[in-house]
């Protein structure tokens, strides 16, 4: 523990300079007009942007909730290997997270294009006819698989973490006092995962509702998510730097919100134990 | 007494990465006995004890539970429960959900939960500690949670791995009282096991002792203590002088160019042998009265008896005395008939029983070099 004020000076420097005084910057924002007077008049642009906010919750809901159903079993077999097995698969988990996250999505949109190489593939083998082809980007089912496949490191990793930590014995305590598979996992591993699975959504679920990029290279036009809708009140044409703030202020409380309460189950859980 | 075989072992076998960890391993148990296997670290205890309870399964030979070949059943349909090495305690529930899990799995009624959970507390005195988180309790306190959670499934077998390990001396001694009356108390069998020669002595009514994979003695406590049958179980329980001897004929032996009387028989002519004396077996008379005389080289106070190690022509023996002979001092050694057991020569022959590089921290580590040229010297 570092107690000392002046060892602490820079890390509140940083604070000031790069958090309150951004945050700030978006307040002032978000309660002005833009002759640069005190107005509440932004905030009915929150309603018209409803919709969408909607969106991005349902969007981001599913992301996270397909990166768990992934990132559990996934996670529990990773942590169940050998050593050598483990750091080469949690290796294998983070290699694509060096790479630059416009670079990937990129990748997935020529993988999914309507002259793609899955439509190719699909003409290939006469699925669909020659000049024909799926219908797959543009969809929201693009969008979110491109969130699943940004994302799911950041669910694995929080998983993998909590649940190494689960001695095998206790497993096999829990199989030996005549607990079959399904039990092992109801009543120990899960339990046992939850502070994992809280950190998980929390962090997956976060930069899910709030991206823009997956949205515009996946989604086309048609899908909106609110990154989008505040990217547009800052760039181009329609820009209005007061009702974007005000949008980014809304996001913001509802991560909060989102992060309070997993965090309030995690408390939960660990007043249970 | 009528004793019914509840678990049988047949012609085992069991390698990890090639390595053979268990070979042809036969045990056959009786219901309601405790059973103890000993053995150093890495021989092979706790592989055999997964068998058992399901979590290995062996490259070949079978498993019998009742009569029944259990070989392909899962840990969690076995009727027996273990006491894991690091009690293994489920770290999310407390102290009475712990006990109840197995009830629960089983769909017991709460009624008959809440009843088996107080009596099994009660049991291994912890009565009231139902709602206590178990990372508050103490390492004892836990392997006590341990056990009746496992006494709670009402277990045919239990099986037990090293549970006292961790455990300091004194509650160790206790914990091994409470555990033999607990067996007596519920009648069930008990496997249990350690690397503990003393706890083993004195917990079980069967020892099997194990080496290298391998059963080297199965007996009750006194057959292992009186009777080892090869070098390596004489060594490993208690201290043991082992010698080179040749069986001239029943009940005659010679070693150290002497015939002494003893009470074995049934040995080739001329064969020879290892003959093993206890330390605690040797009487010290005065230097001209012995059958052997030599050399005091270091005494070691222990508290019951001084550890006096004496050097007869290039052989140091141990022997234990109440009396004080000081380093230097010549002494001489009576050895009555019922002091000498004779073994027949094993594998382990010549690796044990001599005193010549013993020092209090290094009991362990026997040169086999120095074992040789002592050899050499004794047969001169
Ligand atoms: N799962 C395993 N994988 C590889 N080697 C193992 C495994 N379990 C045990 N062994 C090896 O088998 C040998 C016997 O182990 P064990 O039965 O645990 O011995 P003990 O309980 O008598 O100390 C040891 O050499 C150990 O390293
Ligand atoms: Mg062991």
């Amino acid at each position: 523990m570092i107690k000392s004020k002046a060892a602490a000076a820079p890390f509140t420097a940083w604070m000031l300079l790069f958090t309150i005084i951004p945050l700030g910057i978006v307040l002032w924002f978000a309660f002005t007009n833009a002759d640069g007077q005190f107005t509440l008049g932004n905030l009915p642009h929150i309603w018209a942007q409803a919709a969408t906010f909607g969106i991005s919750i349902f969007y981001g809901a599913i992301a996270t909730v397909i990166c768990l159903l992934l990132a559990f079993p996934l996670a529990y077999n990773i942590s169940r290997a050998t050593e050598r097995v483990q750091q080469t698969m949690v290796m294998i988990i983070m290699l694509p997270m060096w790479m630059n996250f416009l670079l990937r999505t990129y990748a997935w949109m020529s993988i999914l294009e309507n002259n793609g190489f899955v439509n190719q593939l699909l003409r290939l083998i006469g699925l669909v006819g020659e000049n024909d082809y799926l219908p797959l980007i543009n969809t929201g089912g693009a969008v979110v698989l491109g969130m699943v496949y940004n994302f799911l490191p950041f669910m694995v990793l929080p998983l993998y973490t909590v649940m190494s930590k689960i001695d095998n014995s206790v497993i096999e305590a829990a199989q030996d006092l005549g607990s079959n598979v399904f039990q092992v996992f109801g009543k120990v591993v899960i339990p046992l995962s939850i502070p994992g699975m809280l950190s998980g959504i929390t962090m997956v679920f976060v930069p899910a509702v709030s991206t823009f990029v997956i949205t515009k290279l996946l989604g086309g036009s048609k899908t909106l998510m609110i990154g989008d809708a505040i990217e547009q009140m800052f760039i181009g044409q329609g820009a209005d730097y007061h009702v974007g703030a005000t949008l980014s202020l809304v996001l913001m409380i509802l991560i909060l919100v989102c992060m309070a309460v997993t965090g309030m189950a995690d408390k939960g859980e660990e007043a249970d134990v | 007494m009528q004793t019914k075989e509840i678990i049988k072992l047949k012609d085992i076998t069991v390698s990890f990465d090639g390595e053979p960890v268990l070979s042809g391993l036969d045990l056959n148990i009786s219901d309601g006995e405790f059973v103890t296997l000993l053995g150093p670290s890495g021989c092979g205890k706790t592989t055999t004890l997964r068998i058992i309870g399901g979590f290995v399964t062996p490259d070949s030979g079978s498993v019998f539970f009742d009569g029944q070949d259990i070989a392909d059943l899962p840990p969690y349909k076995r009727q027996v429960n273990t006491i894991f090495q690091r009690y293994a305690l489920f770290p999310h529930l407390n102290v009475e959900d712990n006990v109840a899990f197995g009830m629960r799995v089983q769909k017991k009624k709460p009624a008959e939960i809440k009843e088996t959970v107080d009596r099994m507390l009660k049991l291994v005195n912890l009565a009231g500690f139902n709602k206590r988180k178990v990372e508050t309790l103490s390492g004892g306190q836990q392997q006590r949670v341990a056990i009746a959670r496992a006494l709670a499934n009402n277990p045919r077998v239990l099986l037990l791995d090293e549970p006292l390990a961790a455990l300091d001396l004194k509650l160790r001694k206790d914990m091994q009282v409470e555990l033999k009356n607990i067996q007596k108390s519920l009648g069930i069998t008990f496997i249990y096991v350690t690397h503990d020669q003393e706890e083993a002595l004195s917990m079980s009514d069967t020892v099997v002792v194990m080496d290298a994979g391998r059963i080297q003695q199965i007996g009750t406590p006194q057959d292992i203590y009186n009777e080892p049958e090869n070098a390596f179980v004489a060594d490993f329980i208690g201290e043991s002088n082992i010698l080179d001897g040749i069986m001239h004929e029943d009940y005659l032996v010679e070693f150290f160019g002497r015939k002494f009387k003893c009470l074995d028989a049934g040995f080739g002519p001329k064969e020879p042998v290892d003959v093993v004396i206890r330390p605690e077996d040797i009487d010290i008379v005065p230097a001209d009265k012995g059958h052997l005389t030599g050399k005091v080289t270091a005494v070691t106070f222990k508290g019951v008896h001084f550890e006096t190690i004496v050097d007869f022509k290039g052989f140091k023996w141990m022997i234990q005395t109440t009396d004080y002979y000081p380093v230097d001092s010549v002494i001489g050694i009576v050895l009555n008939p019922e002091d000498i057991h004779i073994m027949k020569k094993s594998e382990y022959s010549g690796m044990f029983g001599d005193y010549s590089s013993y020092s209090e921290e290094f009991d362990e580590m026997a040169n086999p070099e120095i074992d040789l040229t002592e050899e050499a010297e004794v047969q001169e």
